[in-house]
């Protein structure tokens, strides 16, 4: 063993997480939290594609969730059969109206979608940094939510779209997100996301090594707009089939940043933890509102108290870590560990180290 | 409706905003922190007019100012505080958890009873009654908005201007660590800071409240997200651009939502014409702005962005 800590652990690790916990919801979880699982799994998607951005690049993104949205919005509207749509959603343009795609294409469209919304917006956009940055990105999604809340020509506008195939199960969610962190972690380790986390950590230097941080980080913009879009593709497919524009909206955006923060802003490891951890916090404490048992105390929480519950443990974790839970780190084998596999490594292998 | 009396309503929005504009701006001044929780200052201050509803108004006010500095401080102390040294984004993001859960809070009061979403709050509801001017109708909160605008802004120049503690904010806010070795003390020219934006949020808040006259758990959000932008967009790095920004946008608000017609958006053969799109013509002026001008719009000349979020 050459290296301390082999490079495919730290792949492995997040996406290893992420299939194991939809294979034990798979096997072991009930009809009545079927849903909040694979929601879990989805919420990893939209995470890690917050986190190509906001995590490679160090700036502060309030408008990913602009690129769920429209990928929500986009793989909904056309997977609504189009025989059912004329009636329910009369205004829409032509093109849309008459219209409808299958599962696989309209995840690919979403992520089509948002990648070439954030290229059109990323162009002015990117040139911005700091405070700038996050408020001209929260205007970009102020502005995506008021057009689709109003303009039904392109959506449902104020009204909730129903009727929309209920095609992320385990398999599809777990496929997706998984999707998405392999290609999260192919990015942050090719010489594009190594320039941009380089102008992360010093802007100044970097240019002067000759990087051109306004292009990288415009390149992660874009990839980051593209898997936005397929993960709001993933979760328009989640069940009951319907959608707001207020569900991707404000609160979706807190809830992805407050994931990423509390697992750490700058690793895929901690976009993948906060994600899964925060939204197992959720479960049990929305299971909590409707009384369990632990160690024999029957818990009974009222009605909206996850909510709180959820926001207590995000601020408590980042009053303790603020750097996040996994501080920023990929996965890496305990020291220990990898000081033994090194000695075993350096010793004379025996005569079945073949394996 | 008149284009004076358009222009008189948007000054009064536009002075509360400025008062939340001050209160978001102090606190970013000796902290550099965008407190994404002041809108929740502003709703615990309302609750409070609700609660005691029945003491009386001057009571229930003095109760509402008290609340609201309270909880601006434990703000600062249990969250603010231990995270300083840390990263901005971190520090933005805590804000925004506080921000939820006081929200959920208050949202548990609805759920937990079981019933609609909102109370009603009556504090110096005379307050409401219309001036008439001629052809203009003008209801006395808005003067009374206005007045204290004035009166909150003439308040702080003062106090930045002729007073230590004032010399020690405007120091701190220029360079915190050149002010401490010079013997600012940090936690009090903080926790001044901090308490006045209280004081603000609270006076917003009996504004917002005898204008609106309900309060649900979402009170002051919208409010400071506006201020907030409106904040950056004049120039987050002087009270003065940073007053401005935020006195401008609640005007900009308010006189487009006026002056724009407000039948049925979507049937209408050309789209985007109508007031329900004004948040979209609002924030496509911020990104040009902000694209043109990033270190605000009435910042001084040459004068770099500071913020390290």
């Amino acid at each position: 063993m050459r290296r301390a800590n082999p490079v495919a652990l730290e792949l492995a690790a997040p996406a290893g997480l992420v299939v194991v916990l939809a294979l034990i919801a798979w096997q072991t979880v009930g009809a009545a939290d079927d849903v909040k699982f694979r929601t879990a799994i989805v919420n990893v998607a939209l995470v890690v594609a917050l986190y190509v951005f906001v995590g490679n690049s160090g700036v502060l993104s309030f408008g990913q969730i602009s690129f769920v949205a429209v990928g929500a919005f986009a793989a909904g509207l056309l997977t609504v059969p189009s025989d059912v749509k004329p009636g329910v959603l009369p205004d829409l343009f032509p093109f849309l109206k008459h219209h409808s795609i299958g599962n696989a294409w309209s995840l690919a469209l979403a992520a089509g979608l948002g990648a070439v919304y954030a290229l059109v917006v990323g162009v002015p956009l990117m040139r911005l940094s700091g405070l700038s940055a996050g408020i001209a990105t929260f205007a970009v999604l102020g502005i995506t939510y008021n057009i689709l809340t109003y303009w039904t020509r392109i959506g449902p506008g104020a009204t909730t779209l129903t009727l929309i195939p209920t095609s992320t199960d385990y398999l599809q969610g777990a496929v997706g997100a998984v999707a998405v962190i392999l290609i999260a972690f192919a990015y942050q380790r090719s010489r594009w996301g190594r320039q941009l986390r380089a102008a992360r950590e010093d802007p100044a230097a970097a240019q002067a090594a000759g990087i051109d941080i306004h292009r990288q980080r415009l390149g992660a913009f874009v990839l980051s707009g593209g898997l936005s879009g397929f993960a709001g593709g993933l979760l328009v497919h989640l069940p009951p089939g319907s959608i707001t524009t207020n569900q991707v909206y404000l609160d979706l955006t807190f809830l992805t940043l407050a994931m990423l923060v509390v697992g750490g802003v700058h690793s895929l490891l901690g976009a993948v933890v906060g994600a899964i951890g925060v939204s197992l916090v959720n479960i049990l404490l929305q299971n909590a509102e409707n009384g369990i048992h632990v160690l024999g105390l029957k818990i009974d929480l009222p009605g909206g108290s996850s909510l709180v519950g959820v926001a207590l443990v995000m601020l408590v974790v980042l009053l303790l870590r603020p750097s996040g839970v996994t501080g920023g780190r990929e996965f890496a084998l305990p020291r220990r560990l990898v000081g033994r596999a090194s000695a075993a490594a350096a010793a004379p292998p025996p005569a079945d180290a073949g394996v | 409706m008149s284009h004076l009396q358009a222009l008189i309503d948007a000054v009064g929005l536009g002075a509360v905003y400025a008062l939340i504009a001050v209160g978001i701006g102090l606190v970013f001044g000796v902290l550099r922190l965008v407190n994404f929780a002041y809108g929740q200052l502003i709703m615990i201050a309302a609750y409070m007019l609700v609660f005691t509803g029945g003491w009386g108004d001057a009571a229930s006010i003095l109760i509402a100012f008290a609340a609201a500095v309270f909880a601006a401080l434990a703000m600062e102390r249990i969250a603010f505080r231990p995270l300083r040294s840390t990263s901005p984004a971190t520090m933005l993001v805590a804000t925004f958890a506080i921000s939820y859960l006081l929200q959920n809070v208050a949202l548990l009061r609805y759920t937990y009873h079981n019933r609609p979403v909102g109370d009603s709050v009556g504090t110096l509801a005379g307050l409401n009654r219309i001036v008439e001017l001629g052809s203009l109708h003008i209801r006395w909160i808005t003067f009374v908005a206005i007045g204290a605008g004035l009166v909150a802004l003439g308040g702080l120049t003062l106090l930045l201007n002729r007073t230590t503690l004032g010399l020690q904010m405007r120091a701190a806010a220029a360079d915190f660590q050149t002010a401490r070795v010079l013997g600012v003390r940090a936690d009090t020219v903080i926790m001044a800071a901090v308490g006045i934006s209280g004081v603000l949020a609270a006076a917003a808040a009996v504004i917002l409240s005898v204008e609106n006259q309900q309060i649900t758990y979402t009170t002051g959000l919208n409010d400071t997200i506006f201020v907030l932008v409106g904040v950056v967009v004049g120039g987050m790095n002087r009270l003065l651009s940073a007053t401005l920004g935020g006195f401008l946008i609640g005007f900009a608000i308010s006189f487009a939502g006026a002056e724009l017609p407000n039948q049925g958006a979507s049937q209408s053969s050309t789209p985007f014409t109508t007031n329900v799109y004004l948040p979209s013509v609002v924030y496509v002026l911020v990104i040009v702005v902000l694209l043109l001008r990033p270190a605000g719009l009435f910042a001084r000349r040459g004068q770099a962005a500071v913020e390290r979020v």
